[in-house]
């Protein structure tokens, strides 16, 4: 094996993992045993183990959702040890790694939970209230075809890297799973002020940002107190400066804008 | 005027309640202050009642006295709606392991619980001092103004009183060290340049009223 | 069967607008009339969806994601290619559509490629309107970064997520569509079958992935972009769920294969660390940009290195040999990924690989970090040296990095026409899923091109004259080709969980993934790839006694649904070595060792293989049948490929 780590012995831990079989059915947790795990196993490749055991002893496998395993699509979440995405910073559940834990340890692995992401099975969630938000405004209303040169718009490049980093976000939704309110102000502020930052995103500022409220509003979302556990376990380090912006829009948009409604 | 009402009532214009109400109740606490601060004038008592008298009975003060009263009720009422918003988004089913103390501070998680000891507090002040002072049978003092600082300090040599008083203290303090930054988030009045000057003046500022409230009774029930 | 690919006559640079105005339209009014399956929500179906609902076709988009923003496109990395020549470094149309071919080593379409290089300066337009934050120089405009095969600067970039910016570009302007209700969204919904009705693509089945209901779909027109098959490797940088299931069940419905054994290999990603692995992770080939590729000198000192009794850092500078930069003094370390793969196998199977394995050469930054600093590099590479960090722990701006070659992407697919369609009428092809436009080897940037290519500004076109020549009456699933359908799509899903053997599919999908490696992979020989074949039957019977399936399926049901796909992708690894065995000859991703020079660089046979190599199903346990659409090269010389 060409582990980074040739001394790192194999360990063995405990899995206190949440099954539910649907939607409507009552979840608990259930304790698992799994053995010889290499330090150099990320997260997702543990649970692996555990699936396969489980599956040739003819159980049925956890299921999770993840797809990339590179961080970046989002789709891994996973509540460990009493937090989102587990206890690394900046760190998705897929690219954190077993060296963080020690042999026999106990690992407690949840669901994300809020009102608006109901379990679909096990550890797998229906986020889809997250598109929901998208389509009620986080885009600029252009065809295809017809669109200026790139180069006609210049952006000053303290700008753009500012609208970059609120573009990163990835969608997983830990900020929710880990606010005490379950409130989705921080990938919602994430959408808002990138667009608000770029020229291109300036025709329709203010209707994009009362109508992605108002509809994660519907969605059943909480209301942002401003604890900022959302940005400390947001796994590509949103800054809560965002949602600063993302009320501003909002107040601005509220008291000038023509929408009557 | 659905539109501001459909607003005010959206989880961010709530917040903007929150917020505006709070920093209002922000700018009371330093008027409050400073008035009562004539307290330890050693005088008998004489300027402090000249304020209370002057609080009780000028119609400026008076008309202000219900936009403060509104200020509590807005900001109490929306308290109240938030969190149960807020508990209901978090659904029923709670985590059976979870660690958020490692990814925010306590005070931040606890406004309500914060809130609701400062709102104690206030009912029993408000019927000990207020009430007693506006519709109350106080005696007059030597400039024949109501003599509210005798009870001020007779109450002050209570011990439960006391107690009660710096307590309410504390968690005001706590509520303010997040509340007064957290409101300029809400408002999103944040800037790279100013934001942290705001955090320390927060900090400044609830530690420093908060003080200055509960040195009265602590300087009353030990020093007088 | 006449494998026509339409290509358009005239001259190399007028075809595509001439096309564009003999195609049949259709008229505004009778748009809404038309529906338009597109499977697969990814850059070549997002942005396909939102450009023909824009247009005004009703328009019902599936995924087997939670959404369509989760598509593997978000993880591509490096950036996009477009021949802008903001640079002005001498880049133009023609430029692109040469480097491209000779990259794909003359092995891909004239016509196709040139159409892929003219539209990908629009594709920048586009996405810079919809807000995508491409990186910008102080000036405001936009920059650009030098890729492997070219030498001109022509890669737009968002930091290392370009793909993702991107994709969320496409979902964006599909979220926008999904909300007029023009594009009718069916997340975690998998497509297992296509419906033909009078010979016509008419619809498909779907199994929804939380409730197992079956579902019959129908529409005037299908779009397959539902990515590439890398994954028949098992271990490959491809996301987890990607698979070939969508393509497989069309061609096994009549839409012909074209050259699966063309694989990309890409040479920087991650080593294996165990036998555990899931995935391999690709470390951006813009890193070629600045690290330095080096093995050591000697065996003997790379046996030291392996058994950890010295350093790398004692390495003296004129005992590492920077083996590309030697070998290629022109190209350097951006020779393309097929030749930069292959070299560091060679330096492996010589002795010379590092880390413990052996398998793995050195991917060095210290001489960037002195000339701008370790602040500098972090700012063009920060978040991939972050992940290295994370998945190896060590530090890769105190030590080189270790890399090694992996399957990357392919090249191979459905084939199409130029306007995109496949053997079956009315089914089309985009992105990854279809074979069109890199030839034997992809250049890197240039996926995600050809993907919203394909997407916002070719299959809006042809699909148009497709639709224009089809009556606009209402498609129903009334006919009886529905209900076989989806009776087979039950029975194939009774059949995968009554089987009650004892092996999982992951260690079906292992052992497939190891035969291809070790003997379609890299290197190929006539020998192994015989082997292969009979392996890969011989695991085929296994699975379909000895798979283990549990739970139902009226359930998310992982299980299940892998191994539907494992199935379809045995199926599809046996055609691979069919068609490498086939093709006598090497030519980019594809290296058969009989056939190289003394050098060991890849040996074409444009003779006798100048070739799209389409196959055809015939049936279970029948051989598939071979039909070739010869390649015109017109305005290049096929040359022997070189970087030197
Ligand atoms: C790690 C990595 C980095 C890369 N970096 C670059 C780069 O820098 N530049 C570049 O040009 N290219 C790059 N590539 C290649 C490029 O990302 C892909 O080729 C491209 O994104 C493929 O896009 P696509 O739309 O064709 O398919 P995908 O993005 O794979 O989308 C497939 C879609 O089809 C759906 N789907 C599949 N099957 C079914 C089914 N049966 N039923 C329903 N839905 C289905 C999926 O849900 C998904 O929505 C990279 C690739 C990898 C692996
Ligand atoms: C003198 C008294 C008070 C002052 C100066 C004060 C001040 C503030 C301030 C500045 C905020 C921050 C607002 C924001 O985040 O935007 C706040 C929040 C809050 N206050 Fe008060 N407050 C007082 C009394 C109370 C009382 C009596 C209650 C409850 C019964 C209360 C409950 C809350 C709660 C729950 C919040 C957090 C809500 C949120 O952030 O959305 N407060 N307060
Ligand atoms: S803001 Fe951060 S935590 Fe929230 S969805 Fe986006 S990436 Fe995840
Ligand atoms: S699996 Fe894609 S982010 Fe974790």
């Amino acid at each position: 094996m060409a582990g980074s780590n040739p001394n790192a012995k194999p360990m063995n831990l405990t899995l206190k993992v949440w099954r539910q079989k649907n939607r409507d059915a009552q979840g608990n947790i259930v304790d698992y045993q799994v053995r010889d795990i290499s330090p150099d196993m990320s997260f997702l490749e543990m649970l692996d183990v555990l699936n396969e055991d489980l599956l040739r002893q003819g159980q049925e496998p956890v299921a999770f959702d993840h797809d990339c395993r590179e961080g970046i699509c989002g789709s891994c979440n996973l509540f460990i040890n009493g937090r989102a995405h587990g206890p690394e910073p900046g760190t998705t559940t897929c690219q954190l790694h077993m060296r963080k834990f020690s042999d026999g340890d106990t690992i407690t692995i949840e669901p994300w939970r809020a009102e608006a992401f109901p379990v679909n099975k096990d550890l797998s969630v229906d986020r889809s209230a997250f598109d929901r938000i998208i389509q009620a405004g986080g885009y600029v209303s252009v065809n295809t075809g017809g669109v200026p040169d790139a180069n006609e718009i210049p952006i000053p490049k303290s700008i753009a890297d500012q609208a970059f980093d609120a573009a990163t976000c990835i969608g997983c939704g830990a900020c929710v799973a880990a606010c005490k309110n379950a409130s989705a102000m921080l990938f919602v502020s994430a959408k808002v002020s990138q667009l608000a930052l770029l020229p291109q995103g300036q025709v329709e500022r203010k209707t994009r940002v009362e109508n992605m409220i108002a509809q994660m509003d519907k969605e059943g979302f909480g209301a942002c107190t401003n604890i900022g556990s959302c940005a400390a376990e947001c796994p590509v380090g949103i800054s809560l400066e965002n949602i600063a912006i993302l009320n501003r829009e909002f107040l601005a948009a509220k008291a000038t804008s023509n929408n009557l409604a | 005027m659905s539109w501001l009402s459909n607003a005010l009532t959206s989880s961010i214009g709530r917040k903007i309640i929150m917020a505006v109400t709070g920093l209002f109740l922000c700018s009371f606490l330093v008027v409050h202050l400073v008035g009562n601060l004539q307290l330890f004038k050693n005088d008998g008592g004489a300027a402090f009642n000249i304020y209370s008298h002057f609080m009780g009975t000028n119609p400026i003060i008076r008309t202000l006295e219900f936009g403060l009263l509104f200020g509590f009720g807005f900001h109490i009422y929306e308290a109240f709606v938030l969190t149960g918003k807020n508990r209901k988004a978090r659904g029923s089913q709670g985590y059976v392991a979870n660690h958020i103390e490692q990814n925010s501070p306590w005070q931040s998680r606890n406004m309500g619980l914060l809130g609701t000891i400062i709102l104690v507090f206030l009912l029993v002040h408000l019927y000990n001092f207020f009430y007693r002072a506006r519709f109350g049978d106080l005696d007059p003092d030597i400039n024949n103004n109501d003599d509210l600082y005798t009870l001020v300090v007779s109450s002050f040599h209570q011990w439960w009183y006391v107690l009660l008083y710096v307590l309410a203290q504390v968690a005001l303090c706590y509520h303010l060290i997040h509340g007064f930054k957290s409101a300029f988030q809400s408002l999103g009045l944040t800037h790279r340049k100013y934001t942290p000057f705001v955090t320390y003046l927060g900090y400044a500022f609830s530690v420093l009223v908060c003080a200055g409230f509960a040195a009265m009774p602590l300087y009353f029930f030990f020093l007088q | 069967m006449n494998l026509d690919a339409k290509i358009p006559e005239g001259p190399l640079a007028e075809k595509w607008d001439k096309h564009k105005f003999n195609v049949k339209l259709v008229n505004p009014a009778n748009k809404r009339k038309y529906d338009v399956i597109v499977v697969g929500t990814g850059l070549a179906g997002a942005s396909a969806a939102a450009s023909l609902a824009e247009l005004g076709y009703n328009v019902k988009a599936f995924s087997f994601h939670d959404s369509p923003r989760r598509a593997h496109s978000i993880a591509a990395q490096g950036g996009i290619n477009a021949a802008k020549n903001y640079q002005n470094d001498g880049d133009s149309v023609h430029r692109l559509f040469y480097d491209t071919i000779k990259g794909g080593d003359y092995r891909a379409r004239e016509a196709n490629v040139y159409r892929l290089a003219q539209v990908s300066v629009n594709i920048i337009d586009q996405c810079v309107a919809q807000g995508v934050p491409f990186a910008r120089e102080y000036g405001g405009l936009l920059a650009n970064r030098s890729f492997g095969g070219a030498q001109v600067s022509r890669t737009f970039y968002a930091r290392g997520q370009t793909g993702q910016q991107l994709l969320l570009g496409a979902y964006s302007a599909l979220s926008r569509q999904i909300a007029y209700g023009k594009v009718k969204m069916y997340n975690r919904t998998e497509m297992l079958d296509l419906v033909i009705v009078d010979g016509q693509a008419r619809g498909i089945i779907t199994r929804n992935l939380i409730t197992g209901e079956i579902q019959q779909h129908a529409a005037h027109a299908v779009v397959l972009a539902t990515g590439g098959y890398g994954n028949v490797f098992y271990l490959s940088t491809n996301a987890k769920y990607s698979n070939a299931t969508a393509a497989w069940r069309a061609h096994k419905k009549g839409a012909l294969f074209a050259n699966p054994c063309f694989t990309q290999i890409h040479p920087t990603c991650i080593p294996v660390s165990g036998d555990y692995q899931s995935k391999l992770t690709l470390m951006s080939e813009s890193l070629r940009n600045d690290g330095r590729v080096w093995v050591p000198k000697t065996v003997e000192m790379a046996e030291r290195l392996r058994r950890g009794e010295i350093h790398v850092s004692q390495i003296a500078e004129e005992d590492r040999d920077y083996f590309l930069e030697r070998k290629y003094p022109a190209f350097g370390n951006l020779v393309p990924r097929d030749v930069a793969s292959r070299n560091a196998k060679m330096m492996c199977d010589e002795g010379r690989g590092v880390g413990s394995s052996g398998l793995a050469v050195y991917l060095d930054f210290s001489e960037i970090i002195k000339r701008i600093g370790a602040e500098g590099v972090s700012q063009k590479y920060g978040n991939l040296f972050a992940m290295y960090e994370k998945i190896t722990d060590e530090d890769p701006y105190k030590q080189p990095m270790r890399i090694y070659p992996a399957v990357h992407y392919t090249m191979g697919g459905l084939w199409v026409d130029y306007n995109l369609q496949t053997t079956v009428p009315g089914l089309y092809a985009t992105g990854e899923c279809n074979f069109s436009d890199h030839g034997a080897n992809r250049l890197g940037a240039s996926a995600l091109m050809q993907g919203l290519a394909d997407g916002y500004f070719v299959i809006p076109y042809t699909i148009g004259d497709y639709l224009a020549q089809t009556p606009p009456k209402p498609v129903t699933t009334e006919h009886p080709a529905f209900k076989e359908a989806e009776a087979n799509v039950r029975t194939q899903i009774q059949k995968l969980m009554s089987i009650n053997g004892t092996r999982t599919p992951d260690d079906f999908h292992k052992a497939l993934g190891h035969i291809m490696w070790e003997k379609c992979g890299m290197a190929r020989t006539a020998e192994g790839l015989k082997q292969a074949k009979a392996e890969i039957q011989q695991l085929r019977r296994e699975f379909w006694s000895d798979l283990k399936v549990v739970g139902v399926n009226e359930e998310l049901n992982q299980t299940l649904e892998k191994a539907a796909r494992v199935a379809d992708f045995i199926e599809l690894g046996e055609l691979m070595v069919d068609d490498a065995y086939n093709r006598n000859e090497s030519c980019g991703g594809h290296f058969r060792e009989e056939y190289q020079t003394p050098e060991g660089e890849a040996l074409r046979d444009d003779e006798n293989y100048a070739y799209v190599a389409a196959w055809e199903w015939r049936g279970d346990n029948q051989p598939e049948v071979l039909h070739k659409e010869n390649l015109v090269f017109e305005n290049v010389k096929l040359t022997q490929r070189s970087y030197k």
